[in-house]
């Protein structure tokens, strides 16, 4: 089994899907000749040179066609270069392609999946940093998909382009070379819709996904040199959510501390801290606590500070840990 | 090699018919500002590959397209860059220092080290803070320029954009407005064939960028990009005509990024070297020197002076800009508001109280 970066991963699953389904059709920005600025579509132009479009530099178009390839069939899986440059495609997404099956009946559907670098880490400012998965998870009718790991990525991917809905697939751009996993050839999928508990622990539940997971796997171990163990639940799918897996794990620790890079206020941590006290108060030995980025603009030179890390997170549970 | 409004010949002579007979000082200025802004594109890259600063986004090539221009308006205007043009901010009188600030983004950097390498800004040159999603400034221009008219004042504005920013839904918004309200916008694609790896082929097929202007309602003229006159004349017409009232133009610099998109890029991946010396080949620099020289105004001695003078300049500035810190952690929550508010004044606290500060 080949040892693989999540780049690597993305790759295979693109690839592999191509071979299996003629109709999976690649397109976006700099996705042909160039293989993706991130290299996730690298050498697909050559073994698919009829089915991957370097496109005009316009999201909107780029998603629009997409919809309508879907529409007549196909299933497009358009790439957004950044996801802080989808905001030109926002109204593709959220008022046609979130909303095509429930206004038809039915009738017409959009099995589309955007992928999407997003998240900060790299040293990209303002605009190659930005987590705005919580404008989606807003939206009723599309589903958000966050990996974490070069495998999943990889099963995660697949499941999403077999997804008869549309998907946003997003890509944390920190994780993309960080590591390498072993991912096996051929079929891997991770169904949409379940978390994965990356590390048991029974004094309190470390809630994130994206980068934030690897985040907090790290104050796990911080905190077990301490004599705290911490559970880490990633949660992998966003929309729809694993309510179970999260519930489970709170109720058995008591303590939840919600970590997100996106700004604070409306994050997607606060739907899962208002899940909480809807559906496992009465489990909670303390308040639920969040770690999040700031509700300021992304920034470039105080990137680290804004970012939460490890130490971040561990003065969370410190907080938690009184109660 | 393009057919487009040229006025520099190649021994140097110039059109009589189109020469906008620059005086001296002005054509020595003119040469010196694209000096500048070449040589500090390779130091800048030399910084970068040496970590010093984070990203780089060269002009190669591009520099009689911005720095001509950027010389043809006047103070009272505004100009409006994408990002590939700090040589028109230089121009404007942006301080190096300021700029190498920006670039490192440090606490003497104007904007605290908030955005990327080449995001700069210049209020005092009127010269609008940059935004990476391409297109978004080509409305603001419009806007700008609509907002002129309204206060009745007779300036006009400059908008840079690219050949992939012509795909955009906000050039077409902009051109659009532009053409209604007749707003003295003088809107400068540069289009050097290149949207990273994309070819200008797969932005458009028209046979040209500047063809699209008409459909708006306005003119579209194509000049050769890599003729700093031929720039300057275009510009200073189209913005004179703007200003009396006459609304906007489009010019189409026709010209090559010589060099890579940035520092991330490798353009070895999408494209022929042969096509890159095809177009080093006219060069707009050697093209203007070759006018000041025919024209009696340079030699190999002012050559090396400026050379000289550009250089020490530069490196003041790297020293300079080297020696500030980093931005005060301060400056992460103030400039979200005008006045902050508590939500916002709880997470600063928040994070600052366990600090011991
Ligand atoms: C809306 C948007 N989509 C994608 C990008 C990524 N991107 C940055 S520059 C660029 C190419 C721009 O080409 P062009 O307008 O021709 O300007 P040039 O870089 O050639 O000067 C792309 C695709 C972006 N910045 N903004
Ligand atoms: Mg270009």
């Amino acid at each position: 089994m080949p040892a693989m970066t999540m780049v690597q991963a993305i790759n295979n699953a693109l690839r592999e899907e191509m071979r299996r389904d003629d109709r999976v059709i690649v397109l976006g920005e700099d996705v042909g000749r160039n293989g993706g600025v991130f290299r996730c579509t690298e050498g697909l132009l050559d073994e698919f040179p009829e089915r991957v479009f370097d496109t005009p530099l316009a999201e909107g178009g780029i998603i629009g066609t997409a919809i309508g390839m879907a529409l007549y069939g196909l299933r497009p899986v358009p790439e957004i270069q950044f996801m802080d440059f989808i905001y030109p495609a926002f109204d593709q997404i959220v008022s046609e392609a979130a909303k095509m099956r429930y206004r038809s009946g039915g009738q017409f559907t959009v099995p589309m999946t955007i992928r999407t670098p997003f998240g900060g880490g790299i040293r990209g400012g303002h605009y190659h940093s930005q987590s705005s998965e919580a404008y989606f998870c807003h939206t009723p009718g599309l589903k958000v998909v966050v990996p974490s790991t070069p495998k999943e990525a990889k099963g995660l991917l697949t499941a999403s382009i077999r997804d008869p809905d549309p998907v946003m697939f997003l890509e944390p751009k920190k994780l993309y070379r960080s590591s390498r996993e072993e991912v096996p050839e051929g079929e891997v999928l991770v169904p949409l819709g379940e978390a994965a508990v990356r590390r048991p622990g029974k004094d309190v539940s470390l809630i994130a996904y994206g980068y934030m997971a690897q985040v907090c796997l790290e104050a796990a171990t911080k905190a077990a040199a301490k004599g705290v163990e911490a559970e880490v639940i990633d949660l992998r799918t966003l929309v729809p959510l694993d309510e179970p897996t999260l519930l489970a794990s709170v109720k058995k620790t008591g303590r939840a501390v919600v970590v997100y890079e996106a700004p604070r206020t409306a994050g997607f941590g606060a739907e899962i801290s208002a899940i909480l006290a809807e559906k496992a108060i009465e489990y909670l030995r303390g308040p639920i606590v969040r770690v999040t980025g700031f509700d300021t603009p992304f920034p470039y030179a105080l990137e680290d500070v804004y970012l939460p890390n490890s130490d971040r997170v561990l003065a969370a549970i410190d907080k938690v840990m009184t109660f | 090699m393009v057919d487009a409004l040229h006025i520099i010949r190649d021994d140097g002579s110039t059109d009589p018919r189109l020469d906008p007979e620059l005086s001296e000082e002005d054509a020595v200025r003119l040469y010196r500002g694209m000096s500048l802004q070449r040589i500090l594109d390779n130091r800048m890259l030399a910084l970068q590959r040496q970590g010093r600063i984070g990203f780089y986004g060269p002009s190669l090539g591009q520099e009689a397209a911005i720095v001509g221009a950027a010389m043809a308006m006047e103070p009272e205007d505004w100009i409006v860059p994408q990002y590939r043009e700090p040589g028109a901010a230089l121009i404007r009188g942006m301080p190096l220092k300021e700029l190498l600030c920006q670039l490192i983004g440090n606490a003497e950097d104007p904007v605290h080290g908030r955005q990327m390498p080449c995001h700069y800004v210049y209020r005092k040159g009127n010269y609008l803070s940059i935004s990476s999603p391409v297109g978004t400034q080509i409305p603001h221009a419009v806007g700008i320029a609509w907002a002129m008219r309204l206060r009745g004042e007779p300036h006009a504005v400059l908008v840079f954009f690219g050949d992939g920013a012509t795909s955009t839904a906000d050039f077409h918004a902009a051109m659009n407005f532009a053409g209604v309200f007749r707003t003295p916008t003088v809107f400068l694609c540069n289009n050097n064939q290149w949207a990273i790896s994309v070819p200008v082929a797969r932005q458009t097929a028209s046979a040209t960028l500047a063809q699209k202007a008409p459909a708006y309602g306005f003119d579209g003229v194509r000049v050769d990009g890599m003729d700093a006159l031929a720039v300057f004349r275009a510009t200073g017409d189209a913005a004179r005509r703007a200003r009396e009232g006459h609304g906007p133009t489009m010019i189409e610099a026709v010209t090559y990024r010589l060099g890579p998109h940035s520092s991330s890029d490798d353009p070895s991946r999408y494209r022929d070297e042969s096509e890159v010396a095809l177009w080093r080949a006219r060069d707009p620099i050697a093209r203007y020197r070759r006018y000041l020289e025919h024209a009696g105004w340079w030699d190999d001695g002012r050559e090396a002076r400026l050379e000289q003078e550009i250089g020490d300049e530069i490196t003041r500035a790297i020293q300079e800009a080297e020696r500030a810190p980093p931005p005060a952690v301060e400056t992460l929550f103030t400039d979200v508001y005008a006045e902050m508010p508590d939500h916002l004044r709880d997470q600063r606290d928040a994070f600052l109280a366990p600090r011991g500060r």
